[in-house]
């Protein structure tokens, strides 16, 4: 219902979040994706991410390739600037936005076939080289804008809606980000907003590559029996591994956990990140365990969801290069150009 | 025999294998001429290898300081049995080959028209050094001292220049002069007389600094305030990045925190470096790339978007011979039309054509005001020969009250103000909107950037006349483009002239020396030197003024014509297409030749 202008009325008693915005703050443009989407879930997630976090709507710069998914950053956060580039190349643009300016929070939002298929290099040299960013696959199997072609991330096996089966292996973003280097690493569904938001915050409050990978149903083109990307099998396979609870400082602990299963870890912005445990063995700060674990499941057929691996000490790409501590967009030609006295040194030593 | 009889005015080539250690000693030959005040520029002709294929040196010798390459040669070097015959047959009669004479070579590989010098290179050092690579590198230094003493450079001036060179190395210092003073007596004892090419000491070079374009393009984009390099390694353009590194290093190092105040991300692809560039220059950063043929072809789809939804990119393309992987180690001028008209759809983009390594450094520093101003990708339009040779040209100048235009940016202060912004609303007439960078203000001035189509206030828009109405000011704007890009060079003949000649590029030199020569046989010939697309009027006035027009390319095609027909609506029978394509440098002998035998033709069939 594009047609449809957003109404600008807002309900006198809608909650308001520490810095005075509400939701409809961090709300973009109507959503054109078909009803009942996954994306459309996962852009709520992250507007309700936004709001928990108090963060200012315009410090975020999003941007997305081509796509489904890469449509949905119009859809969220109205006063943040976007970048709708091309296909599978949102990585290489986001990584010279950041350089630009180490100041924002720099949201990518991409799917399976702008970052498993066209944009695969891309998306792990992106993450290798350590860009701080929060990078969300909303990941359904199919092309769907084209009409329901099979990506790169179906199952062997998978049907399609028109009757065909895919005989290509899979390829597993989780698995490719946690080998490339990613120093945050997660898993969601996006029928399942209670993992989603605070994950979404987790990897929001993470100074260095984040990445989650959201399987998000696509209900015209993949949502059928013989799909491993359909709500109901990836509800009847999920296996979150750990539930997420973002607490600012100082704030009460609301939810309560049986004694042992919880972990408390203090994240870089002050706030406070609850892991409760519910595959009782397994270590999220355990790259390789992680790794291990997440073949080990997918073999047995299950999706592993939840916080998958966290180094809670990352370095990145601004401390690898060094750069200076303003944002280099900001330096002025009183900073950058030697001048005259520069290149007399420069004549001199060439002639 | 007759002997090639010249002062200060001659060519030396030096034919050797590379990854023989050849190129220092040469390049080292080449700058004691010029500290002896003679003119000289040097052209590395090698292949697309590390070790073992051959490689030529050439240095055009010239006290009356013409810097093109000439044609022929007059001092054959040769070191290199693979391309012996060839060698041999390049000298011109009368001229000298220089060989290593160790090993016994059948007389029928000779010229009887040219003066042999024997010399028994590998005897002698080997006689002197038993390490085997020892023997290899010092070769080299002892053939230079033989031609210190043949050509009459003072060795004085070599031994300076080898302990200027090997400074932090000094253990190096005495054995190379050591070598150098071995070949020098060798010569003076056996082969007086023998080389009637000599160089004696003048007073021509002036203050000129002798410097490669490439590392001038980096010095450039340092100058220019580049903050972000993005890039991936290809010949000939990775010394562009790599020095504009090495500058950073110099000149970008915050003092007291040791902080970089750059960023350099070598890329995994073109693709990916275009894209960083767009990035970061989206978001208010001055941004570059530096690549060649190849790469400008992977980065086509992002120069449509960068054109499209424009946003300020700087592209250093340093030529070589395409069209695929080409000749990616000879020089061409064959990236016009692919830069020109670069991205799928209606686009047309700026190119910026330099001259020389000191134009190339005022270009770049340029380019990155112009993309800003015009908000669109600028193409610095090199090439090899400018990029990888080194240069004799005027000393780099510039004004310490120059500011950096960065072009039309809306404050948060003239948002708060309530000023109307509209992203691709044009306000000012210029068909140049106003752009905002990200996180400039909480309420205003967000807008969402995108390739595909949309209306002035960047809303998505598939509708007819939308669309029609940006692409008509993208037109518009590049009309603004022909005011703020460089203008063609217009120079008169002493005498009227007939016709015209129009050239650009690193064909500068050679055209220079090849009009003088062509004005002392009485062709005269007004000439315009283009420095940059889009075209103003000046440039189809100078076309127009004439009958025919010849226009001097280092392409198959004819791009320049192609761009100068469509673009000033030319007819194509005024021009007249010299074109040197075969990958080396062009020569001023080619033009004068091509040029000559076109106006014999001429008057004669005005005669008939």
């Amino acid at each position: 219902m594009t047609y449809i202008a957003k109404p600008k009325l807002r309900h006198p008693g809608i909650p308001v979040n520490k810095r005075g915005f509400t939701h409809r703050d961090y709300e973009g443009s109507i959503s054109t994706l078909c009803a009942g989407c996954g994306h459309d879930s996962i852009s709520f997630a992250i507007i309700q991410a936004c709001f928990e976090l108090n963060i200012e709507p315009h410090r975020v710069a999003k941007l997305s390739g081509i796509g489904c998914s890469s449509k949905t950053p119009d859809y969220l956060l109205g006063q943040s600037h976007g970048f709708n580039s091309v296909h599978g190349r949102m990585p290489s643009v986001l990584t010279g936005a950041n350089l630009a300016n180490k100041e924002l929070l720099y949201l990518g939002v991409s799917g399976d076939g702008d970052s498993a298929s066209i944009g695969l290099g891309q998306f792990v040299h992106c993450v290798r080289r350590g860009v701080n960013m929060v990078y969300i696959t909303e990941n359904n199997g199919v092309y769907g804008l084209t009409k329901g072609q099979f990506s790169a991330t179906a199952d062997k096996g998978s049907k399609s809606k028109a009757g065909g089966f895919n005989a290509d292996s899979p390829l597993d973003l989780v698995s490719m980000a946690l080998m490339v280097g990613a120093t945050f690493v997660g898993r969601s569904f996006s029928g399942d907003k209670t993992q989603m938001v605070p994950l979404i915050m987790a990897a929001m409050s993470h100074p260095g590559p984040a990445f989650i990978d959201i399987v998000s149903p696509c209900v015209a083109f993949n949502n059928h029996a013989g799909s491993t990307k359909a709500y109901d099998f990836v509800r009847a396979h999920n296996e979150a591994v750990n539930r997420l609870d973002i607490m600012e400082p100082r704030e009460a602990i609301k939810v309560e956990y049986a004694p042992g299963t919880t972990e408390d870890v203090a994240l870089h912005d002050g706030s406070t990140l609850k892991l409760a445990k519910l595959a009782a063995d397994y270590d999220p700060f355990d790259r390789i365990g992680a790794m291990n674990y997440l073949q080990s499941r997918a073999a047995a057929g299950e999706l592993v969801t939840g916080l998958i691996y966290m180094d809670n000490g990352p370095k990145d790409m601004h401390a690898n290069l060094n750069t200076v501590d303003a944002p280099l967009n900001r330096l002025s030609e009183k900073e950058l150009c030697p001048g005259s006295a520069g290149l007399a040194a420069y004549n001199a030593a060439h002639s | 025999m007759s002997q090639i009889k010249s002062v200060n005015d001659f060519v030396v080539k030096f034919a050797n294998v590379n990854g023989s250690g050849s190129a220092s000693a040469n390049e080292m030959f080449a700058r004691s001429i010029l500290r002896m005040g003679v003119p000289v520029t040097s052209r590395n002709i090698f292949p697309s290898n590390i070790q073992g294929l051959p490689t030529w040196y050439e240095v055009r010798v010239s006290g009356k300081g013409w810097l093109g390459r000439r044609g022929g040669v007059d001092l054959m070097v040769a070191m290199n049995p693979q391309t012996w015959d060839k060698d041999v047959a390049s000298i011109d009669p009368g001229g000298y080959l220089f060989y290593d004479s160790s090993r016994p070579i059948p007389a029928s590989k000779f010229r009887d028209d040219i003066n042999i010098i024997r010399m028994p290179l590998t005897e002698i050092s080997n006689a002197a050094y038993k390490d085997p690579r020892q023997r290899q590198l010092f070769k080299n230094i002892i053939y230079i001292g033989a031609l210190s003493q043949l050509l009459g450079i003072e060795i004085e001036v070599l031994e300076k220049l080898i302990g200027e060179q090997y400074k932090s190395k000094e253990a190096l210092i005495a054995p190379n002069h050591q070598a150098l003073r071995m070949g020098h007596d060798y010569a003076r004892d056996h082969l007086s007389e023998a080389c009637n090419l000599k160089v004696e000491r003048a007073n021509e070079v002036g203050k000129r600094i002798f410097v490669t374009g490439n590392d001038a393009a980096g010095l450039g984009c340092v100058y220019g305030g580049a903050t972000v390099a993005a890039w991936y390694p290809i010949t000939p353009s990775t010394s562009v990045a790599e020095a504009f590194a090495k500058h950073c290093r110099k000149y970008r190092v915050d003092k007291e925190t040791g902080k970089n105040k750059f960023a350099i991300v070598q890329s995994e692809d073109e693709i990916s470096a275009i894209g960083t560039v767009i990035g970061a220059s989206w978001n208010g950063a001055r941004a570059f790339t530096a690549t060649s043929g190849p790469g400008i072809s992977l980065m086509q789809e992002f120069l449509g978007l960068a054109y499209f939804a424009e946003i300020p990119a700087v592209i250093i393309d340093v030529q070589r011979g395409g069209p695929s992987t080409g000749m990616p180690t000879r020089t061409q001028q064959s990236d016009l039309l692919v830069c020109a008209y670069a991205s799928h759809g209606d686009t047309k983009h700026v190119l910026l054509i330099p001259e020389d390594p000191r134009e190339l450094f005022e270009f770049c520093a340029k380019s990155f005001d112009l993309a800003e101003r015009l908000q669109t990708p600028i193409f610095v339009l090199e090439d090899l020969d400018i990029g990888m040779n080194d240069w004799l040209c005027e000393p780099f100048a510039w004004d310490d009250k120059r500011t950096y235009d960065r072009g039309k940016v809306m404050t948060a202060q003239e948002l708060e103000a309530g000023k109307t912004f509209g992203r691709y609303l044009d306000v000012d007439g210029d068909a140049i909107p106003y752009r905002t960078l990200p996180g400039t203000h909480p309420s205003k001035g967000a807008y969402f950037t995108r390739g595909s189509s949309r209306d002035r206030f960047a809303k998505y828009s598939e509708e007819g006349a939308v669309y029609q109405d940006n692409m008509q000011r993208l037109l518009r704007k590049f009309e603004t483009a022909k005011s703020l890009v460089p203008a063609p060079v217009i120079e008169k003949a002493r005498e009227k002239a007939k016709c015209g000649v129009i050239y650009f590029g690193s064909t500068a030199p050679a055209m220079r020396e090849a009009l003088a020569a062509l004005a002392a046989d009485g062709i005269h010939l007004d000439t315009m030197r283009l420095r940059a697309f889009p075209f103003s009027e000046a440039v189809s006035d100078f076309i127009n003024a004439y009958d025919q027009v010849f226009l001097v390319e280092q392409n198959r095609d004819a791009q320049m014509r192609s761009l100068l027909v469509n673009e000033c609506g030319i007819d194509p029978a005024r021009f007249i297409s010299i074109l040197h394509y075969d990958g080396q440098v062009i020569t001023a002998r080619f033009i004068i030749n091509a040029i000559a035998e076109r106006m014999s033709l001429t008057s004669r069939e005005a005669a008939e």
